[in-house]
């Protein structure tokens, strides 16, 4: 820790806080309300978002700082997924050595794929990956069936070998012996903050990568990276070969994806195709721009904002609409239901996609510049003066 | 050779969606520099007008017909469309069959003012902004148009036949010897693509206007420095991609029945189609729309797949194009035919 | 400490008092099972693809759930309650708790599906969750719901895996299989066709598209039928015709389509369109087949599906007592006949709630033992049997063919013949679905 400046160390604590106090804050209506709809606070989606969280930040390293936009990264996460997988059906279901083989597969995966890849830069490098990571998916939902079970999702089955299986041994994901899906609720009068191990996993990992990930900003390697997304040309008439340096961006970011897909597997122990489809790379690449590409937080924030979308919003139907509205006139209770109920429920991508229109148009910098505007207005009352040096101050990439 | 005949055909037809949509997408790239991911839903919007346009002529009165009951036991609805009302049997029931070919002038207006609305509207604000958000605008854009579409006419795919004239196939291979039949509508698919593909290059190529354009991809400041109004002639560029696109979608309806999703399914491929083109070349996008859907035509073919699997490659068919894709973009490094420094940063 | 519920001890939380009560440890002696149901009412999960390909299908389960909950509750007409041969409900909810729902969209993807399930299980406290329009999600879900320990009621699923290879204790299956298709298909189109055919599978690359299209070669050959070929096509080709032209000139003169959705309506499109209907091969017509025929898809394939033979679940223009008064029911309240996709959800969710009520508990085990072995009728299929081996349901078969001259939109296919349950019947170690292990019933705490 010693090692971060101050900005770096307090962004640092101030998502350390956050992650930890995460069931309070993403649980604040109680139960049973009328808005208890909004919440975020149950395990599952807590752990979606610390994954999709590392998996963002592990994208940014690669696209934020060489500016190399991988069209491909889902690929990564899904072989990440089915070796994870693999080990719980050929070992036993304690996750470290899932994860510690998810990251190293994904690690090779993506050196084998980058070093071809990087030959071509620009739109050529995006599509690219992207024809790489449909043609794993291609394979891996009929093809390669045997090894990844295709259409269902490679699973454990009862007569797996699992050979370090005990007798006495947890039948489910489990860090020796602690089981994953363990949860302790904590009730506050109408509250239930639930807290899960599974989810305190991830965390732990999220917070790990991101200090990771703060290190490789800062560091010479990671400025080297910013000078090839600013002007590669002039860098290599300097002499210098930067195909080296974009190839170990693209491995660990590569790693980073693996490391998501090992968590995924180790709180639900099941690997599907559909991870690798291009959407689910769309989805990655998205979430970056969304919370602001080349920051270090943004990206953290965009996973957040998509998952939590996907997830609350679609579940919201008709029904719940009419509770919401029932105090209101029957008339007028229909017509707003019947003008919500296109937003939300079956129509959540709606939302969704108009949600990214309206970001990208008003926010350029993603959720984050969205975030710096709030704190400069906060801010610019006190010490006008000083605005620009909190801009910069508050900005800790690009 | 029957058999490769027949392949051929399909890989042309293939490969006339698949270089209509490409055109579109790379005269975008080439004159506004725009990475447009709606590009898809374009051709899907192309598509729901021929389905809106067949709608429309089968508004109907309702008459209840009491000799005969619907499934609950009420007396059945009959419905007789306006058009039958109107001009009589037999022309009205002719306009509702011809309804396809009769949306392509349905079609054309509507995406032109589409193509101009989104440009103007959207697009324009994001010609200096980096690719990333364009493609972050443009996505949602597809998105919304899906879901709206989506709400409209639901998800399932909605059959839009050609006319009856065009129903059925002929027996194309007699011409040269061979036994192979191929169905109407599908060659009338290539001739058109052909006719509209030839009308945007001589378009480009002989009238005034096209040689600005053309200058105006190349340089475009010394374009504008000569005091032409690039800027208007390029919006006008981008309603003729949408209606390329919008014109491959209504003449698709009868060989694939339109559902919402149909634009997203094809965009991996258009873009793929373009890069291994060559990002910019018009021909380029024609070319490698061709030679990918004739690739993916033989692929498909039992003896090729039978060949790979004897390789251990078995279902070449799903990857062939990526396979392909990917060697010639490393053997040329801008595709077939495409210029230098172009989206290549 | 163990998983997953905590709906119940959020409700004695409250009973505390607000202010700051004392942490609960969710512990086996809380409950005897995941998510009991301790207030008035008990939460069902109904998981459905609401966005993608399946959405239409998705939606009228949905239809379908509501209009269960509708009777359940006692509103409504009571559909299908009144013909069920079981009495044992009695519209006033299961087990005299208001029947509540949460509903989610699966997107047709097995991750998605499995979040949605599970945020019904860990934030709404479900305690069964059902639905789904495809046998990777059912499986996918199946599975999820066993490891915590609720109760999975199967959607529209027709993979022989589901009740096979990935068959689980805690998940049943009312829809039929590819094997049955198979089996009820075959006798028909000996009748049709004759004994000396020449069939060409195109099959979909993926596991539902293989065990179809094996239940169908093996069934067709059983009857003296020759396979000519069986060409896998890729999920995502959106055009077939390079893969129907090969068949013009292979000797075939039946052409098996083991497609579903969107591929069937494009490779069922195609096929026609080359003329492959018009041709007379061996002497013989040339036809085509659809295994595996959904109302809502046939319609997407418009003339095309005309006089083309398949098999169905279920099919609204049934005359028995069950299904007319569930297409009364639900034919008055939307406004059109309901699908086969709507008909298995609804009979799915009485069939839940009434095991609820006869074992008197929401305890999977209970309800899974009363589900065993449960011989019913009334429910629009005739006499009807939960397998306890495999928890797969046994009862007659539909064949259909594409309608010549259909009434309205929803009129397209009719039924041809009502293959008896002897006839669908396999032991349940039958190679096609052999290798799973059900495993035991799991109650979650």
């Amino acid at each position: 820790m010693k090692h971060l400046s101050k900005t770096d160390k307090s962004t640092f604590i101030l998502v350390a806080i956050l992650a930890l106090l995460a069931p309070f804050i993403l649980n604040p209506f109680p139960e049973g309300s009328a808005m208890a709809q909004f919440n975020a606070g149950y395990p599952d989606l807590m752990q979606r978002f610390a994954i999709f969280g590392i998996l963002a930040i592990g994208f940014n390293i690669l696209f934020g700082l060489t500016g190399y936009l991988s069209f491909g990264h889902a690929a990564f996460l899904g072989v990440g997924s089915y070796s994870a997988v693999w080990m719980f059906k050929l070992l036993s279901m304690n996750i470290v050595p899932a994860i510690i083989l998810s990251v190293i597969v994904a690690g090779v995966f993506s050196l084998l794929i980058g070093f071809i890849c990087l030959r071509r830069s620009g739109i050529y490098f995006s599509i690219l990956t992207l024809m790489f990571a449909q043609m794993s998916y291609s394979l891996a939902y009929s093809v390669l069936t045997p090894l990844t079970n295709g259409e269902t999702g490679l699973q454990v089955y009862n007569d797996d070998p699992q050979y370090l299986m005990g007798p006495n041994s947890s039948e489910v994901t489990n860090l020796f012996g602690l089981e994953m899906r363990s949860t302790f609720t904590l009730d506050v009068g109408p509250w239930a903050f639930q807290f899960n191990l599974g989810y305190y996993v991830c965390a732990l990992f999220l917070l790990l990568a991101f200090y990771i990930a703060i290190r490789i900003f800062r560091s010479p390697f990671g400025l080297m990276l910013r000078a090839i997304k600013t002007n590669q040309t002039r860098l290599n008439y300097t002499g210098l070969n930067s195909r080296p340096y974009t190839l170990a961006a693209f491995v660990i970011s590569g790693m980073y994806a693996g490391l998501a897909g090992g968590l995924m597997a180790s709180m639900d122990p099941l690997a599907g195709a559909e991870r690798m489809y291009w959407t689910a790379s769309g989805e990655i690449v998205l979430m970056t721009i969304l919370g602001g590409v080349g920051t270090l937080l943004g990206p953290v924030l965009g996973a957040g904002f998509i998952k939590y979308f996907e997830n609350i919003f679609s579940k919201i139907n008709d029904t719940v609409l009419h509770t919401w509205f029932s105090i209101l006139p029957d008339g007028l209770e229909n017509a707003i239901v019947w003008v919500l109920h296109f937003f939300v429920g079956k129509g959540w991508h709606l939302t969704l996609g108009l949600l990214f229109m309206m970001i990208v148009i008003f926010l350029p910098g993603g959720l984050m510049e969205g975030g710096q505007k709030i704190m400069n207005k906060i801010r610019g009352k006190k010490k006008n003066d000083k605005d620009g040096g909190a801009k910069a101050a508050a900005t800790p990439a690009e | 050779m029957d058999a490769i005949f027949l392949q051929i055909l399909n890989g042309l037809d293939k490969g006339s969606a698949y270089a209509l949509i490409a055109l579109g997408l790379t005269l975008i790239f080439g004159t506004l520099g725009v990475v447009n991911f709606a590009h898809g839903a374009l051709f899907m919007i192309g598509s729901f007008c021929a389905v809106t346009l067949s709608k429309i002529l089968t508004l109907s009165t309702v008459t209840l017909d009491p000799t005969k009951t619907d499934f609950l036991g009420n007396p059945l609805k009959v419905k007789t469309p306006y058009v039958v009302e109107w001009f009589g049997e037999s022309t009205g029931n002719a306009m509702i069959d011809w309804s396809v070919p009769l949306a392509i002038l349905f079609a054309i207006p509507v995406m032109l003012l589409l193509g101009w609305v989104m440009e103007r509207g959207l697009i324009k604000h994001f010609y200096k902004r980096p690719h990333a958000d364009q493609i972050l605008v443009t996505f949602g854009l597809a998105i919304v148009i899906q879901e709206i579409v989506k709400a409209t006419y639901g998800a399932n795919p909605i059959p839009t036949p050609a006319p009856d004239q065009f129903v059925g196939s002929y027996n194309v291979g007699a011409l040269i010897g061979l036994d192979a039949s191929y169905p109407y509508w599908r060659m009338i698919y290539f001739g058109f693509s052909v006719t509209i593909i030839a009308a945007v290059f001589s378009f480009l190529k002989f009238t005034t206007f096209g040689m600005v354009v053309r200058a105006g991809m190349a340089d475009r400041e010394t374009v504008g420095m000569l005091g032409i109004n690039i800027d208007k002639r390029f919006t006008i560029m981008f309603g003729v991609a949408a209606a390329v696109a919008g014109l491959a979608g209504v003449m698709y309806t009868p060989i694939n029945s339109p559902n919402y999703h149909q634009g997203m399914d094809f965009l991996v491929l258009s873009f793929v189609v373009v890069v291994v083109g060559g990002m910019g070349s018009l021909p380029g996008a024609v070319l490698a729309g061709f030679l990918l859907g004739t690739l993916e035509s033989f692929a498909s073919m039992n003896e090729v797949k039978g060949f790979f699997e004897a390789l251990y490659l078995p279902s070449i068919d799903q990857i062939i194009i990526y396979l392909v894709a990917i060697i010639i973009l490393l053997t040329r490094p801008r595709g077939l035919l495409g210029r230098a420094g172009v989206m290549e940063e | 400490m163990s998983n997953l519920t905590r709906r119940g001890l959020l409700k004695s939380g409250a009973v505390m008092g607000a202010g700051l009560a004392a942490p609960t440890f969710f512990t086996n002696m809380a409950h005897a099972y995941t998510n009991a149901p301790t207030g008035s009412s008990v939460t069902l999960g109904f998981n459905v693809p609401q966005t993608g390909p399946y959405a239409d299908e998705g939606a009228d389960e949905l239809r379908a759930y509501e209009l269960a909950v509708e009777h359940l509750n006692g509103g409504g007409d009571g559909g299908m309650m009144n013909t069920f041969s079981s009495k044992a409900l009695k519209g006033n909810g299961i087990l005299g708790k208001k029947v509540e729902f949460v509903t989610g969209d699966t997107q047709t993807k097995s991750d998605a599906a499995r979040a949605s399930a599970k945020s019904m299980i860990e934030k709404d406290g479900a305690v069964m969750i059902t639905g789904g329009s495809s046998s990777g999600v059912a499986i996918a879900v199946q599975g999820l719901c066993q490891e915590a320990g609720v109760i999975f009621m199967a959607g529209l699923t027709h993979s022989n895996d589901t009740t096979g290879k990935d068959k689980k204790a805690n998940g049943f299956r009312h829809f039929f299989n590819g094997y049955m298709s198979g089996a009820a298909l075959a006798p028909v189109l000996e009748a049709r066709y004759g004994n000396d055919r020449n069939a060409y599978h195109l099959t979909a690359d993926y596991t539902w598209g293989w065990t179809q299209q094996e239940s169908i070669q093996q069934a067709t050959e059983g009857k003296g039928w020759n396979t000519v070929n069986n060409v896998l096509t890729p999920l995502a080709t959106t055009d077939f015709s390079s893969y129907v032209a090969p068949v013009l000139n292979s000797g075939a003169d039946v052409l098996v389509l083991n497609h579903y959705g969107g591929n069937m309506i494009n490779s069922l499109t195609s096929a026609v369109q080359f003329g492959l209907r018009d041709k007379v091969v061996n002497n013989k017509n040339f036809e085509i087949v659809v295994p595996l025929y959904s109302r809502l898809m046939a319609r997407g394939a418009g003339e095309n599906v005309k006089g083309i033979f398949g098999s169905t679940n279920w099919h609204w223009s049934l005359t028995d007592d069950g299904t007319k008064a569930f297409v009364k029911s639900f034919g008055e309240k939307y406004g059109f006949p309901p699908s086969q996709a709507a008909h298995t959800t609804y009979v799915q969710t009485l069939l839940y709630a009434d095991a609820c009520e006869r074992s008197g508990t929401f305890n999977p085990c209970g309800v899974a033992e009363a589900l065993e072995g449960f011989k019913f009728d009334g429910m629009g299929n005739g006499p009807t049997e939960y397998r306890a081996e495999d928890h797969q349901c046994f009862k007659d078969v539909l064949v259909v063919k594409g309608k010549e001259n259909p009434t309205s939109e929803f009129d397209v296919l009719e039924v041809v013949e009502v293959t008896p349950r002897a006839q669908v019947e396999y032991p349940v170690d039958h190679p096609m679905f052999a290798g799973g292990d059900l495993g035991k019933c799991n109650p979650g705490a």
